[in-house]
């Protein structure tokens, strides 16, 4: 997604224009965002996939200027209604922080303050922002913690964090994020720390809130069936890069990228064939410090070639589709022939021997 | 609660009673300890020993002097007579435990607001230069003992025998209701040298501690709020006081020990030099009613700060 190309959905609300993070490290630079661009449009979701360390959880605390380790090196810009969040001074930030914009974590047990009330907890957001009496304030707090489909919340209001579940605990983070209405919600694998029914309930309150608020939401996770469920687009992050972006029917119905397919190829499926494997991306995620030369990742890929260690390929459409960008050094119609066997439940191995088989015999 | 509270006060009774065993033990074994002995005179008749041993009640077993002791402690509060001014132990302490009192107290709420905001500013600017120098600060007063810091503290500021004649040195105490303003200044320098080895180990906890506290995810959430970084730091030392708090009893029995050296140095007529002269002279009666105090000071703050810790942490008390 070049950020120049014109967009069929208006003004963007937030425009993220080749953000890189750097951590200055004992054993060298931490490269976790390597020159990111991306654009989260008002009232949709944006899936951000990746698996853990590929820079997606620092790419959205730097938007709120909360990288926490001391001398990150950040530059690019994040263009928020037009100003720069990069660029402001902190107290024009904290303004933004927890009013425009908010954000909900992982874990709501560690992310609420264990010795606080929730009601005061959701006092203090709303007073941050908002010159009300704490009468009011409170008020607003029963409020919220209703409007997310706690119980009882005159009097859970008046509970500690630890008095509550860890799907009540989310939806307290998720009430406190949405206290001053907000028009772009981060929220870091929102449903990663909870049970399965208990996410489905969480994602289905997302959603409804979505569209009640109208905001912009940016999903980070690791698992694409969160995305599948909430996102209009998705972004597909690797080694601190994106390496594919497209709408989330396009991406799921022909992705472009082998790491994508080694995503989607290792979640498993319950309508899918009971013999059917799992295949697992080989080997690990590769280090910050010392990133892969050529493309990052041609040391796990399966169809790389000896010259993908030295090219380092750029995030360009796909040809006839100006939404979805790839960035692999593969043939377009050789990438399309691989998933075409991938998805007849060929391994990686077959489908690539198929494919230049294929190809031998057309030219 | 209550039955917490109750049983907590029973097994702190239960420690009194060792104590006092113990110091019982310790003192009537001790080869030079014979207190009949030193009354005695010189080159004593054995018959005038024998006398004294029944005067003081010292020929009955061990165990009977023991039984007798708790039974007066227990019933009538009674903490026996000094062996040498036959004076009731009791009037003794209540007598002197207004400066004593005065010097802990104060020293004690020194040692916390100093220890902490020190150990504050260093969690938040640390490696800065001010970090380096107050953690550099806290260890050489950790390392030296109070003693040594008091004499050291009267050559350079008593008004007698000091280089800078500023502050009341040794043997300037007097009473609160006597004189507010010189019982003031003559225990500025007490309080300072009784509260720096304290103060010095809650600066480093502190620091510590916060450290930890504003690395957690709910700091971070405070910030994603929008607070201003002032409320943010207050949710941060909320969290970091809790474990340094539960210290907060044992140190107490620190400063009490620290408290007999600083009477000692600075002259202060408390229970600490009362203490010291009882050992000098093998006057047990008064040793062991200060001891008695002593602990019994201990086990009731630890109670108090268990108690106490119920009500700060919310997760302790629905335990």
């Amino acid at each position: 997604m070049s950020a120049a190309a014109p967009s069929p959905r208006g003004e963007p609300l937030l425009r993220v224009e080749d953000l890189r993070v750097e951590f200055p490290g004992e054993d060298g630079i931490v490269h976790a965002v390597d020159g990111i661009t991306y654009q989260v449009f008002p009232g949709r979701t944006l899936g951000i996939v990746g698996e853990s360390g590929s820079g997606k959880t620092v790419s959205s605390l730097t938007a709120l200027g909360l990288t926490r380790r001391q001398g990150a090196r950040i530059s690019g810009r994040i263009l928020f209604d037009g100003q720069d969040l990069l660029s402001l001074p902190e107290d024009k930030l904290r303004a933004i922080r927890g009013n425009d914009i908010a954000m909900i974590f992982q874990d709501p047990l560690s992310s609420l303050h264990p010795l606080y009330k929730v009601g005061r907890q959701l006092i203090e957001a709303v007073r941050a922002h908002r010159d009300v009496s704490r009468a009011a304030a409170r008020e607003r707090a029963v409020e919220l913690l209703d409007l997310v489909g706690i119980p009882d919340p005159a009097r859970r209001v008046d509970e500690y964090p630890h008095e509550f579940s860890g799907g009540m605990r989310q939806r307290v983070m998720i009430a406190m994020a949405l206290a001053n209405e907000p028009r772009l919600l981060f929220a870091d694998e929102p449903t990663t720390a909870l049970d399965v029914t208990v996410q489905a309930q969480i994602l289905m309150l997302m959603e409804r809130l979505q569209r009640e608020l109208g905001m912009a939401i940016v999903m980070i996770t690791h698992d694409l069936g969160v995305v599948a469920e909430m996102a209009d687009d998705i972004a597909v992050m690797y080694a601190g890069r994106i390496v594919e972006t497209s709408s989330a029917a396009r991406l799921f119905a022909t992705p472009e990228h082998p790491y994508t397919w080694g995503l989607l190829k290792s979640i498993p499926r319950l309508d899918g064939p009971r013999e059917q494997d799992l295949v697992p991306i080989p080997g690990t995620p590769p280090s910050l410090i010392n990133p892969p030369s050529g493309c990052h990742f041609h040391p796990r890929c399966p169809y790389a070639q000896p010259e993908h260690s030295r090219i380092d390929p750029a995030l360009e459409p796909v040809p006839d589709e100006d939404q979805h960008h790839v960035a692999c050094l593969l043939d377009s119609s050789t990438r399309k022939g691989l998933w075409e066997q991938l998805q007849a439940g060929n391994t990686p191995e077959q489908a690539l021997a198929e494919v230049a088989a294929a190809e031998g015999a057309a030219t | 609660m209550i039955r917490y509270i109750i049983r907590r006060v029973l097994i702190g009774i239960m420690i009194l009673v060792i104590v006092c065993a113990l110091t019982f033990v310790f003192f009537r074994v001790l080869p030079t300890g014979n207190p009949a002995l030193l009354r005695a005179g010189r080159d004593p008749q054995p018959k005038l020993i024998k006398e004294i041993e029944g005067v003081l009640g010292l020929n009955k077993p061990l165990i009977v002097q023991f039984w007798d002791y708790m039974k007066e402690f227990f019933l009538h509060f009674n903490l026996g007579y000094s062996y040498y001014s036959q004076e009731s132990v009791r009037g003794l302490i209540v007598e002197r435990l207004p400066a004593t009192l005065s010097l802990t107290v104060g020293a004690a709420i020194l040692w916390v607001l100093g220890g902490l905001s020190v150990g504050i500013i260093s969690a938040l600017r640390r490696h800065s230069f001010l970090d380096r120098l107050s953690m550099g600060t806290a260890l050489l007063l950790l390392s030296v003992p109070e003693f040594w810091l008091g004499l050291v503290f009267l050559l350079l500021f008593a008004n007698d025998i000091g280089k800078f004649k500023i502050l009341p040195g040794a043997g300037t105490y007097v009473g609160l209701t006597y004189d507010p303003w010189k019982w003031f200044t003559s225990l500025i320098m007490p309080w300072i040298v009784l509260a720096a080895g304290s103060a010095a180990v809650y600066a480093r906890l502190m620091r510590s501690s916060l450290a930890e506290t504003m690395r957690e995810d709910y700091i971070r959430t405070a910030r994603a709020k929008g607070l201003r970084e002032r409320a943010v730091v207050r949710q941060g030392v909320r969290s970091a006081i809790n474990p340094i708090f539960t210290l907060l009893g044992l140190e107490i029995g620190v400063l009490l020990g620290g408290a007999v050296l600083v009477e000692t140095v600075f002259n202060i007529p408390g229970i600490g030099v009362l203490n010291y002269k009882a050992i000098q002279s093998s006057d047990f009666p008064v040793v062991q009613g200060t001891v008695l105090l002593a602990s019994s000071f201990i086990i009731i703050a630890n109670i108090v700060v268990d108690i106490a810790y119920a009500y700060l942490d919310p997760r302790v008390r629905f335990q």
